[in-house]
């Protein structure tokens, strides 16, 4: 089953820890992820549900392409992970 | 003075005792950006919104003056929405600018003005909110634009008694609803645009009103920082009149106007819109107190030189018996006076950039 992690920068605003979920799509997987954290669903995706601009999904190591869909694929023993860009001052 | 003041940061919100009598303190959101903030004067709950940049933008609301606050859904427009014309992309709230409650009968009313120029209302204290649809749809917004913002955004929301509500978009000018936002109209004659093309100057729907600012006892005077220079309306901000011969400069970005007299507002000017510091490096507030005919220079306690300091829209605030004024500077200072400004005590000086003002009350 495909495990979601959350960059460590969300854990003061919400909950999120890693979470294995089904999913054979990086939109599928985030939807579960949604499900049981509602919260979480506008940190990662804007009012249209595409992935906000500075956010980003990685599969394993590949940065996703389709950032609007989120259609790119997860196989069972892939990891995503949700991190964001890095800014400050 | 016995108030307390809430100052939106670039990295929390803070809450400071006017009197002096207890220290400067976070209330709540430390580090993050907030944005806006309100405290409803009915109820008495505080709202703040959240800039988080990468993670969108957020609204808590704390019924206990900051002890617990909890988040609340922002306002958000539909999904499925198709995409913009000019953008290719379907819209998203990016910032929560404004805040403002509803009448005195509309206890549980909120109004949120965004960017990118859409306006929400809450009719459950910020439960659940909905896009003000026949703003969002007036077929001039395709020629709406950003002010300093990629996208228009709607910084000043104001509501009478009555339930009028008048209010300030950059770049889309002055909008007025006679019916609890039902239906709306353009305002803003009279406002001049001197970065158009001069066929265009004059136009309604591209100016640029920096704030709005109305006298709460008198309503029908608006007060405008505009881009251009200072404006002022008698009708609702349906005419305005342009002031002319401003000292310092008429340029700038807050307005306060005094809550019972209609010929006192107070600003905070800076040289020019290519040169946002306050003139000769001297920080002043300019007060009228004849409806805009002539203005005083009040620097009594504030820097006269080497200051760069800029006050942004909504970092200048007037009490609700027009005594007392608090405006915060983007360098991060802080400055009260309780003399109608005739001198002003600094606060701090170590804040972080400050969004918002506002006199407050402990529950």
């Amino acid at each position: 089953m495909p495990r979601v992690t959350f960059t460590a920068n969300l854990q003061r605003h919400l909950d999120v820890p890693s979470l294995d979920v089904e999913g054979a799509r990086v939109s599928d997987v985030l939807d579960q992820v949604f499900a049981r954290q509602p919260r979480l669903r506008s940190y990662i995706v804007d009012d249209q549900g595409q992935l906000r601009r500075h956010v980003n999904v990685f599969v394993n190591s590949a940065m996703v392409s389709d950032r609007a869909g989120l259609s790119d694929v997860v196989g069972p023993d892939d990891e995503v992970f949700v991190f964001q860009a890095l800014s400050g001052g | 003075m016995g108030e307390l003041l809430l100052a939106a940061t670039r990295k929390g919100l803070f809450e400071v005792d006017a009197s002096g009598k207890a220290p400067l303190r976070c209330l709540g959101f430390l580090g993050d950006p907030v944005s806006a903030v309100l405290q409803h004067e009915r109820g008495g709950a505080t709202y703040a919104a959240l800039n988080l940049g990468h993670f969108g933008v957020k609204l808590h609301r704390s019924d206990d003056f900051g002890v617990t606050w909890r988040e609340l859904p922002a306002p958000a427009f539909p999904a499925g929405m198709a995409p913009e014309e000019k953008s290719g992309k379907a819209p998203s709230v990016s910032l929560i600018w404004t805040l403002a409650p509803g009448t005195p009968g509309q206890p549980d009313r909120l109004w949120a003005g965004t960017i990118p120029g859409a306006l929400f209302r809450s009719d459950d204290r910020g439960e659940s909110w909905q896009l003000v649809e026949s703003l969002w749809n007036q077929p001039s917004r395709s020629e709406w634009f950003g002010g300093g913002y990629d996208d228009p955004g709607i910084h000043s929301i104001v509501v009478d008694d009555d339930g009028r509500i008048v209010i300030g978009i950059s770049c889309a000018g002055v909008w007025i609803s006679e019916d609890d936002g039902e239906t709306w109209t353009l305002g803003g004659a009279g406002l001049e645009a001197d970065y158009m093309p001069p066929d265009r100057r004059e136009d309604p729907v591209i100016q640029d009103p920096h704030r709005l600012a109305a006298c709460r006892a008198v309503p029908q005077t608006v007060w405008c920082q505009h881009h251009c220079g200072i404006f002022r309306s008698e009708d609702g901000g349906r005419n305005f009149l342009r002031i002319t011969d401003v000292a310092p400069s008429a340029f700038g970005f807050a307005v306060a106007a005094h809550p019972q007299d209609p010929k006192t507002a107070w600003f905070v000017p800076a040289v020019k819109d290519e040169c946002r510091v306050p003139v000769d490096g001297r920080l002043v507030v300019t007060r009228s107190r004849d409806g805009g005919r002539s203005f005083e220079t009040l620097t009594e306690g504030l820097p006269q030189e080497d200051a760069y300091d800029l006050v942004y829209r909504h970092a200048l605030d007037v009490s609700a018996d027009g005594m007392s004024l608090v405006m915060g500077s983007t360098t991060g200072a802080l400055w009260l006076s309780g003399d109608a400004g005739e001198s002003w005590r600094l606060i701090s000086a170590h804040l972080p950039p400050i969004a918002e003002v506002r006199f407050a009350q402990r529950p």
